[in-house]
């Protein structure tokens, strides 16, 4: 089993903003990868986007620069 | 053959829309279904795609709704806005998929009344607020007729439907990709577009960009790879208006047609259209016997030029036309009846030319020469 560690996991409302999220991480360098939604957040099957606890101000300008839309953003053991 | 009949569907494509279906086909799963990379490939590129076409149409991406044509685009915004009770204002030079739907609706409850035109084939914005009733919940006209390639002008009749709070829907059939829309600036709720014409996609793509805040009631609903267990359809947009699996290879020929125009400029493209479309005309309208149907005094209009020779049957003269020369042109009814019922050509139909960026001024030469000696004939 992998080892779990601290996340931070964005739930996105819809797949346009998980697409948006990942193309504008990857184009301003931001670090982190597509999910599943973990059952914690929401069941179902959406994406979320997961990325070091580190990254989170980063993340935010992301989301906040391009008006992506979220369900939220968490800190969770994954 | 030479083909002139482009306002039905493309046929002259860029190559590369061909080599991004066939790339989409060998390599692309179902979007927004998982996360292993044949689905991300597909989410990937629905997304791009959708990106494009809210920078062309001044929406945001989650406002872009992909359907399989204009006319599902059209049912869609009709059937999930209007309401028995309800009044709506179109048009005589709609096309069938605006009109089947509201004899359908009205059939349901919906009142609509039909502005009609002048003898050249234009409606005036005035014509169509002196039909708004308390009652009128939208206007729903075309961006340009499919028949003369008249243009309405959308911004002035959209402005007078938001003074009254009336939604304004356009059906962009025959001017999406060509020519600029913006849904702010020309006070547009929803316009519905397809793909497989001037923004050279192929069959089986169309879709809507849809104002920022308006709820369409969906005509489907299913699968949507989100919210799985919620029993109705997910609020949001786009997934609110996309059930079920998307034409994701259809789509990414789609994107790879909106390149190409993006890379030649729209407005390039338009003027060439335009000029072979003028040139014809000016080939043709001096042809004893040939009558031209259309405001031709205006520059701007879409690349459409329809004509009756003598009093031959229009169907007559396009199997003439293909089968002595290789042209291809589209004749009878064109799906707009009360446009032809305007002209009074419900018999005779018409035979309508209709321009590409891809044709050439040698073959409008030639189609020009053709009917000529059907005329002299």
């Amino acid at each position: 089993m992998r080892e779990k560690s601290l996340r931070l996991v964005v739930a996105f409302p819809n797949t346009t903003n998980a697409m948006a999220m990942e193309k504008y991480c990857r184009q301003r360098g931001v670090g982190g990868r597509l999910i599943a939604v973990p059952p914690s957040i929401t069941a179902g099957c959406g994406m979320a986007w997961c990325a070091e606890p580190e990254e989170e101000a980063a993340v935010k300008e992301v989301l906040n620069g391009q008006s992506i839309e979220t369900e939220g953003i968490y800190r969770i053991l994954l | 053959m030479i083909y002139f009949d482009s306002a039905a569907t493309s046929y002259y494509r860029p190559e590369s829309v061909a080599l991004a279906v066939a790339e989409a086909v060998r390599h692309m799963g179902n979007s927004s279904r998982g996360l292993h990379g044949a689905s991300l490939d597909a989410s990937r590129t629905i997304y791009e795609v959708r990106e494009k076409l809210g920078n062309m149409f001044g929406c945001g991406t989650s406002q872009i709704v992909f359907t399989s044509n204009v006319t599902e685009s059209l049912n869609t915004v009709l059937c999930g806005l209007l309401r028995p009770g309800d009044h709506a204002v179109t048009t005589v030079l709609e096309h069938n998929s605006v009109l089947r739907p509201l004899y359908r609706l009205e059939q349901q409850g919906v009142e609509f009344s039909a502005a009609g035109c002048d003898e050249l084939g234009n409606v005036s914005a005035q014509d169509i607020e002196s039909l708004f009733q308390k009652n009128t919940r939208a206007v729903v006209c075309t961006h340009a007729s499919n028949l003369t390639g008249n243009l309405t002008d959308i911004r002035e009749i959209g402005r007078l439907a938001h003074e009254r709070g009336i939604l304004m829907i356009v059906d962009g059939a025959q001017t999406a990709g060509v020519f600029p829309v913006d849904l702010v600036k020309d006070h547009v709720d929803v316009f519905c577009f397809t793909g497989h014409k001037s923004l050279l996609g192929p069959q089986g793509t169309g879709g809507m960009a849809v104002r920022q805040g308006l709820l369409i009631a969906p005509l489907k609903t299913g699968g949507s790879g989100i919210k799985t267990f919620d029993r109705g359809q997910p609020e949001q947009m786009p997934e609110r208006l996309e059930a079920g699996t998307l034409n994701g290879h259809g789509i990414a020929g789609l994107g790879a047609g909106i390149d190409y125009i993006r890379s030649q400029g729209m407005e390039k493209l338009r003027q060439k259209e335009q000029c072979l479309a003028d040139m014809f005309y000016k080939g043709v309208r001096e042809i004893p016997g040939v009558t031209l149907y259309g405001d031709f005094t205006k520059e701007e209009r879409a690349p459409i030029v329809s004509l009756n020779i003598k009093e031959m049957r229009s169907g007559e003269v396009s199997c003439w036309l293909t089968e002595e020369y290789g042209i291809c042109t589209r004749s009878g009814g064109h799906c707009a009846p009360l446009m032809h019922e305007a002209f009074g050509t419900k018999e005779q139909g018409m035979v309508r030319f209709s321009f590409s960026s891809f044709n050439t001024r040698e073959q409008t030469e030639k189609a020009v020469e053709a009917v000529r000696e059907i005329a002299e004939s």
